[in-house]
């Protein structure tokens, strides 16, 4: 088996870029791993993770279609693969009005907790007079969620509300 | 007794629905004594079904006993059970033994009544809300060859159930 790359690339976002990025690379001989698209700021942006049969890196593909798209392209080998999901125990919203420095603030509390994240996304809504800021993370905890919640306290100041929440997946 | 080997998806068996169970005899209980190990063999499983072991019969076994301050009726061994009232919605996040290595937001009824039998064929009734009745739900739907991906709604973003946790006033 062929070592995964880590495909990133941004663009302007325009109708069936997905599906001409995903044909071409499918077209070449690329297989296709777990995948992140996501429009930030009006931006078109995937991850995808690729692996070819010999090795390669996905920039023989996408150059087929990069100047066309406007895409920048970046391809990197990385170490791991597919079924290496860990499963979240915590969930932590942070809500309000924008401040800066707040996610450093937030993660730096869930770190030092031992907190391990594993899915972090943030938003900002609103109108351009009065944002509301919007963050979701899904971490692994392994401290108790009570403990987790005292030390983010002292954070919930100034416009912004944080909760905590416990996430415990059903299995059945 | 042993433990069975457990279908993965997309084992086209999972998708089968599974026939009432008509007699209540030595067969069937040894049956539940096979699919109890099995149970027991699952990582952290809170329930398993009669066709998840590719036995078509409307059998399953729920135990949430084992988590904290969850509302529940203890190791539960239903046969042919049907919910026959469903009220409230309610997010949360699943997985199965059938389908390792994902999981996903389902939404399901937050209270149920449920009918079923036990083993011995004695009527069986119960009303059950949150947890449980989110694992009778979810083993339900393996009985007629529905599985949670059917009802995945995303994977992130949800508004889960504002079970949120406050700090403590300072002492
Ligand atoms: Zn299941």
């Amino acid at each position: 088996m062929a070592n995964w790359y880590m495909l990133t690339l941004v663009g302007q976002d325009q109708q069936g870029i997905v599906a001409q990025i995903t044909q071409t690379l499918f077209e070449n001989g690329y297989d296709l791993g777990e995948a992140s698209m996501m429009r930030l700021g009006g931006n078109f942006t995937v991850m995808l993770m690729i692996s070819h049969p010999e090795n390669k890196n996905g920039d023989d593909a996408i150059a087929i279609i990069k100047d066309k798209m406007g895409l920048c392209v970046h391809s990197v080998e990385v170490s791991g693969g597919l079924h290496q999901h860990v499963e979240p125990n915590v969930r932590v919203t942070v809500l309000g009005t924008d401040r800066a420095g707040i996610v450093a603030e937030v993660t730096g509390v869930l770190a030092e907790q031992g907190v391990n994240i594993v899915d972090l996304e943030s938003d900002v809504g609103g109108t351009a007079q009065a944002p509301i800021y919007i963050m979701h993370i899904e971490g692994v905890a392994t401290n108790s969620t009570d403990d987790l919640v005292d030390k983010l306290a002292p954070l919930n100041r100034d416009g912004i509300e944080i909760q905590v929440m416990d996430i415990e997946t059903l299995v059945g | 007794m042993a433990s069975l080997e457990i279908l993965s998806y997309p084992d086209e068996r999972l998708r089968q629905k599974s026939l009432e169970v008509e007699h209540f005899d030595q067969t069937l209980w040894d049956f539940i004594a096979d699919l109890e190990d099995t149970l027991g063999v699952g990582p952290g499983a809170v329930g398993i079904a009669a066709p998840q072991v590719g036995h078509f019969q409307r059998i399953c076994i729920v135990d949430v006993s084992g988590r904290k301050k969850t509302k529940n009726h203890g190791h539960l061994v239903l046969i042919n059970p049907e919910i026959t009232e469903w009220d409230g919605f309610k997010l949360g996040r699943e997985g199965c033994l059938s389908v390792p290595d994902y999981t996903g937001n389902v939404v399901r009824a937050e209270k149920i009544t449920l009918e079923a039998f036990d083993p011995e064929g004695n009527e069986l009734n119960f009303e059950m809300s949150g947890y449980e009745a989110r694992a009778v739900q979810h083993e339900l739907d393996h009985l007629d060859g529905l599985l949670f991906l059917d009802r995945v709604v995303s994977r992130r973003n949800d508004i889960f159930d504002r079970k949120v946790y406050k700090p403590k006033p300072k002492k």
